[in-house]
């Protein structure tokens, strides 16, 4: 789960869905799939939804097939499943690059260029330290670190980069 | 809601041996300096030790809250004690909820701490940001000190390096932000305990070209 916004409730919210995760294993006896924890986490920020949690969120994940899942909310629940997104100060910047280099051009065009087509890792990572690094030059809230959390069926791992080094 | 009587920056960093942290002694009534020996460094129990700047009597609410945590703590008995990261949980907790009931206790606060050997630094804010790091500063500190710690931190500090780095924050902080005095107080918390420094006072350099002239370069009237 990445979020953008006021830390402090970022904070408040990412330990309370933690300890929902925690809840749901004793429970279940086994770990939640990205539906479900996108369903979980639509329903927390609705909960506040006259004093909302101020954090734009992006979930990512893998669902009970294996296969990858990307969420995009608000900040107060409305979501929906997609295949790339953004949120925060610099998507705005990073939106429409996303969709120059992922989307159909056209439905008419053949072959489809789909969102859901799968980059290869390699692809998808550089395509991920570009994007930042062209946010960090207009974008005054990009900081100068990134940090890429790379999920297959393999686990986690996460990479860094360092951005405005020049 | 607003702040009467305030303290300024906090600055703390971790060190080879535990935390260092250091702050002065005034404490401004709006552009008044009312009180001048205010000690606002003090030790929690066993493990930590807490600096805070902002509204003197919130933050002496706060050390009555964390009287009566360490109490209870301390009344299990049962050889576990509160270490920094519960401490800093708690205030978070704390200062987080009384923001979303609009009534925050105006402070930031900075808990540093050593337990069974893991050093541990982190602040909170008045609206609940909290994080934890190397090294922390509050209020002007974060724009004065932070840049100095940024390039001078490093891992194993001896103490005499990291006392050095501290007095060098607080001389710019004294030069530059009103509300500082020179008077100020270190305190040292390791494994083996707290120790608060006896309050000193930096020498100061104030013949500096630029300050003799502060306009030689500027472009314009004035």
């Amino acid at each position: 789960m990445a979020s953008s916004g006021f830390q402090a409730d970022v904070k408040a919210l990412q330990k309370h869905l933690a300890a929902r995760h925690l809840i749901y294993q004793h429970q279940h006896n086994k770990q939640m799939s990205c539906p479900a924890m996108a369903q979980l986490l639509s329903n927390t920020l609705y909960y506040k939804r006259f004093f909302p949690y101020y954090s734009f969120n992006v979930l990512g994940g893998l669902d009970n097939e294996g296969k990858g899942c990307v969420f995009t909310y608000d900040a107060v629940g409305s979501y929906e499943k997609v295949g790339y997104s953004s949120q925060g100060s610099g998507s705005t910047l990073i939106m429409p690059f996303l969709d120059n280099q992922l989307k159909s051009p056209s439905p008419l065009l053949l072959p489809a260029q789909d969102a859901v087509t799968p980059l290869a890792e390699a692809e998808a990572i550089d395509l991920v330290k570009t994007v930042f690094a062209s946010a960090s030059e207009r974008d005054i809230y990009t900081g100068d670190k990134l940090e890429i959390v790379v999920i297959n069926a393999d686990g986690i791992r996460r990479e860094y980069m360092d951005l405005r080094k020049d | 809601m607003y702040p009467y009587v305030t303290v300024t920056s906090v600055v703390a960093l971790k060190y080879k041996d535990g935390i260092l942290m250091a702050a002065d002694m005034g404490g401004s009534y709006g552009s008044t300096l009312r009180y001048k020996s205010v000690e606002r460094m003090k030790p929690i129990g066993k493990h930590s030790l807490l600096g805070a700047s902002g509204e003197i009597s919130d933050f002496q609410e706060i050390l009555k809250y964390l009287d009566e945590l360490i109490l209870y703590d301390n009344m299990w008995d049962d050889g576990n004690s509160l270490g920094p990261k519960e401490v800093h949980n708690y205030l978070t907790r704390v200062m987080y909820n009384r923001r979303n009931k609009f009534n925050p206790l105006w402070n930031s606060l900075v808990l540093g701490g050593v337990k069974k050997g893991e050093k541990y630094l982190g602040t909170v804010s008045m609206i609940g940001v909290n994080f934890e790091d190397n090294h922390v500063a509050t209020g002007f500190g974060n724009h004065l000190a932070r840049p100095i710690l940024r390039q001078e931190w490093h891992e194993n500090l001896s103490f005499e390096d990291g006392v050095k780095i501290l007095e060098k924050c607080m001389r710019v902080l004294l030069y530059r932000d009103r509300s500082a005095v020179n008077k100020l107080q270190i305190a040292k918390i390791t494994e083996e305990g707290v120790t608060i420094s006896q309050p000193y006072s930096l020498k100061t350099y104030w013949e500096f070209s630029a300050f003799e002239n502060p306009t030689q370069g500027a472009v314009g009237s004035w």
